[in-house]
């Protein structure tokens, strides 16, 4: 593989071509702030926290690092007003959603307490939908077990009631899931725990 | 039917066609699109088979269920041939009157004809109504001259000639270089010229190569794509063809929306009839050439239009966006070189390889050529799919195609791009239509929808309608798109209904441009522009709901019904409407609207002959 040669953040940095900037960054020590970035999954591109201003033929644009690849003489800054002011408004709006979760480290770094925006009134969830435990039942475990469901602001995780054979017995799952071992793996324990049958359509099967 | 073997074949075919037509026969051409379907197109057509049995005059006039004919208002629609006669609203009634007067007698139904809206007199061709006069109708004319169930009907029309002459007399090179020279726009929305598009994906890496028709149109009130796809569903075979000659590419996709029901059965009869016809398959036309076409139904979300959440949903996966840095013109379907295009842009390839790019560029702007059919719908008083000429004016369309606004309304703006394009003000109207001219203004060209309102329209109001379905179709993946709708449709929730302040205002503006920045696909990206539009034109509208005030009268929290008992003659058409028992009043007396019970539904309102109900602000309550 190829060698490029870029600038983060003011400093040279060189990449193997095909990785992607979040990649090059980490490998540079410099560390971009994310949710959903895993080096074992496919990019992603969810949370938008990694978003970094690029510089390219004279042109700034703002783009998500972890799906971004490398480029020879890209220049890169990761920390811009504009990408700060990006980050500041979704911890808001993440804090809003639920207080707990991942993103509470991330407003500790930023020095938010609260958000502007008005509390969910439903159940507390720290999960973030960063997809790390769907991506990693998908990609690397091939069940398809856990998935998403519901659109827009529904969207929740849920096991595959069918796929979920065996699923109580691996659980690796719960250990990508950076949002630690709360009351969300909780439920899930306890959907796992007593599988399929939950609903009227899997008990008249 | 026999596959033909040769561009020869299809000629002798076409003439074929053409010598068997008997051109002194009478046909009614009865429109079969949606639109008229739904006003009961079917039984009309059954009502003339059956009165032409009992004339006696089946063997001597032609039935043509036809494509959408654009003027859905006022359908169904009927044009009887050869004189063009064109009849509105035509009901099982009139079909006696229709084939005794007309067909036998030739006689004109007046009753039926246009009335002009200006001058008050009849027309009688259909290509004479201002509505059709003003319009280039170019991709969409054909539509209402073909059985859309009929390859035949296409075939005599000239169809299929362009893939003729693409496969006999031009190389693929030759082929892109007339689309690259034409400067044919994606008609989606984007603009993205498409002959760079096909280009890349023809230089790109990697076999085999993909072309895909997007079908998903979604947007609230548009209808473009679907009537095409319905009507005329061979114009888009052949340019899809022709694309993927010029591609390179042997595999094409249909993708059709799943609430499409007659677009899916018209497409799947299409393809089948040029698969029998030897104009899809192995070695079209003797060419060499091997293209194949199958369909895929959407399952229904809005966001599966956007391209890489299509493919994702061809692959079988859930239609969700992916990053795009690496584009799906080189990592598109199944990872492999994939070209997407809009039905219309399809089905304007046909017409560039026919006549040529130098005749296409003469139609348009400077960078944006061609024609572009426009959903015209709204407060206009000739609603239905408009074709024009790229920079024709706002106003030409709205005022001399559309007729203007209906009840002596004063225009308030006009929404153009579906549900995430902007809201242009009267003082922008004559703003030439084409891609940079709208995005100029805050709005975007989109796929084509067109929504008129009036001086009732409250803009914040609409600004909340469209940020509620962007906000029910987002996929959810992303976080400012998932989270940042959900706070902007709140903060608009409390202006319509009177509780924001000022504060909340630059709240939601902070917000949208965040989501609009860091949102991972187009529909979060342009999600915010109904809101940032209305918010550059129409801020007094926004202010004004601080102060507790709708200047439209629209948002139900902010006014109250009221009677005037000045105008109130007592006639109780309004107690009987009210469903919840909230107006009193002795018979022939003034009758008056209890505020703490009434629900605001405005039946009240509708029902008054006198106009004695108006809708008062809460503020001045009486």
């Amino acid at each position: 593989m190829k060698n490029v040669s870029l600038t983060i953040d003011g400093k040279n940095v060189q990449a193997e071509e095909g990785t992607t900037v979040i990649q090059a960054a980490q490998q540079a020590g410099i560390t971009i702030p994310n949710l959903c970035h895993d080096d074992r999954f496919e990019p992603y591109g969810a949370c938008r926290f990694c978003m970094v201003e690029i510089e390219k033929n004279g042109r700034k644009k703002l783009v998500a690092s972890c799906c971004y690849p490398v480029e020879e003489g890209l220049v890169v800054d990761t920390k811009t007003e504009k990408v700060e002011n990006i980050r500041k408004m979704l911890i808001e709006l993440l804090l809003a959603v639920s207080p707990s979760g991942s993103h509470t480290e991330l407003a500790k770094e930023y020095g938010i307490k609260e958000s502007r925006f008005k509390l969910e009134s439903s159940p507390e969830t720290p999960c973030d939908l960063c997809g790390l435990c769907v991506r990693y039942c998908t990609e690397i475990k091939k069940k398809n077990a856990v998935c998403f469901v519901g659109r827009g602001v529904d969207r929740t995780v849920a096991l595959v009631p069918v796929a979920s054979d065996g699923c109580s017995s691996c659980r690796e799952c719960f250990d990508v899931c950076d949002a630690g071992k709360m009351v969300y793996l909780v439920e899930m324990l306890q959907e796992i725990s007593c599988p399929p049958l939950k609903s009227k359509f899997y008990q008249n099967l | 039917m026999k596959k033909l073997q040769s561009t020869s074949d299809m000629e002798k075919l076409r003439k074929e066609l053409l010598q068997k037509k008997d051109s002194s026969k009478s046909c009614i051409s009865i429109c079969s699109g949606t639109g008229c379907h739904a006003y009961g197109c079917e039984k009309v057509v059954s009502a003339f088979e059956e009165e032409l049995k009992k004339q006696k005059l089946k063997c001597k006039v032609e039935i043509k269920r036809t494509g959408c004919h654009g003027f859905c208002e006022k359908g169904p629609i009927v044009v009887i041939y050869p004189e063009e006669i064109c009849y509105l609203q035509v009901k099982i009634e009139d079909v006696t009157d229709i084939v005794s007067q007309t067909i036998k007698a030739g006689k004109i139904i007046d009753r039926l004809l246009y009335t002009d809206l200006k001058t008050g007199k009849k027309v009688v061709h259909e290509s004479e109504i201002p509505f059709y006069k003003n319009q280039t109708r170019l991709i969409f004319g054909n539509n209402r001259k073909i059985e859309s169930k009929n390859i035949g009907d296409y075939i005599a029309l000239d169809g299929y000639n362009a893939l003729v002459k693409a496969l006999s007399e031009r190389t693929p090179e030759k082929v892109l270089e007339e689309i690259k020279k034409a400067n044919l726009r994606g008609r989606g929305g984007g603009g993205f010229p498409a002959g760079i598009k096909w280009e890349s994906v023809r230089n790109a890496l990697g076999e085999p190569k993909y072309v895909i028709v997007n079908c998903d149109e979604g947007d609230p009130g548009a209808y473009m794509d679907r009537s095409l796809m319905e009507g005329n569903p061979h114009s888009v075979i052949e340019g899809l063809i022709i694309g993927a000659y010029a591609i390179g590419s042997h595999e094409g996709y249909i993708y059709v929306r799943q609430e499409y029901p007659l677009a899916v059965e018209n497409t799947e009869l299409a393809i089948k009839q040029a698969e029998e016809y030897g104009l899809l398959g192995k070695d079209i036309l003797g060419s060499g050439f091997d293209f194949t076409i199958k369909i895929h139904r959407g399952a229904g979300a809005f966001v599966s239009g956007e391209s890489s959440a299509l493919m994702s949903a061809i692959e079988g996966k859930v239609g969700e966006p992916r990053p795009k840095y690496i584009h799906t013109s080189e990592k598109g379907l199944w990872d492999k070189p994939t070209c997407l295009n809009n039905v219309e842009t399809w089905a304007n390839v046909p017409f560039i390889i026919n006549k040529g790019a130098d005749w296409f560029r003469n139609m348009g702007t400077d960078n944006s050529k061609g024609t572009k059919i426009f959903s015209l719908v709204g407060n206009v008083n000739n609603t239905g799919l408009v074709e024009v000429p790229m920079g024709i004016t706002l106003r030409e369309i709205i005022y001399d195609i559309g007729g203007g606004i209906p009840n002596g309304k004063k225009f308030k703006a006009v929404q153009t791009g579906g549900p995430s394009g902007g809201c242009i003000p009267e003082s922008q109207l004559d703003l030439p239509v084409d891609f940079d001219e709208l995005n100029k203004v805050g709005s975007m060209m989109g796929s084509g929808g067109m929504i008129v309102m009036d001086e009732d329209t409250c803009m914040v109001d609409i600004a909340r309608y469209f940020v509620k379905f962007l906000s029910q179709e987002s996929c959810g993946k992303c976080t400012p798109c998932r989270e940042g709708l959900r706070h902007m449709l709140r903060i608009l929730d409390d202006i319509t209904s009177g509780k924001a302040t000022e504060e909340d205002i630059k709240r939601l503006e902070e917000l949208s441009e965040v989501v609009k920045e860091a949102s991972l696909c187009a529909l979060g990206q342009t999600a915010p522009n109904p809101v940032l539009s209305t918010l550059k034109y129409f801020r007094d509208e926004y202010e004004a709901h601080l102060q507790g005030e709708c200047p439209a009268k629209a948002c139900k929290e902010l006014i109250q019904y009221y009677i005037d008992p000045e105008k109130c003659k007592g006639c109780g058409l309004c107690l009987k409407k009210c469903p919840v028992g909230a107006i009193s009043g002795e018979k022939k007396g003034v009758h008056t609207i209890d505020v703490e019970k009434c629900i605001k539904c405005g039946a009240c309102f509708e029902v008054c002959n006198l106009d004695a109900v108006s809708k008062i602000s809460s503020k001045e309550r009486k």
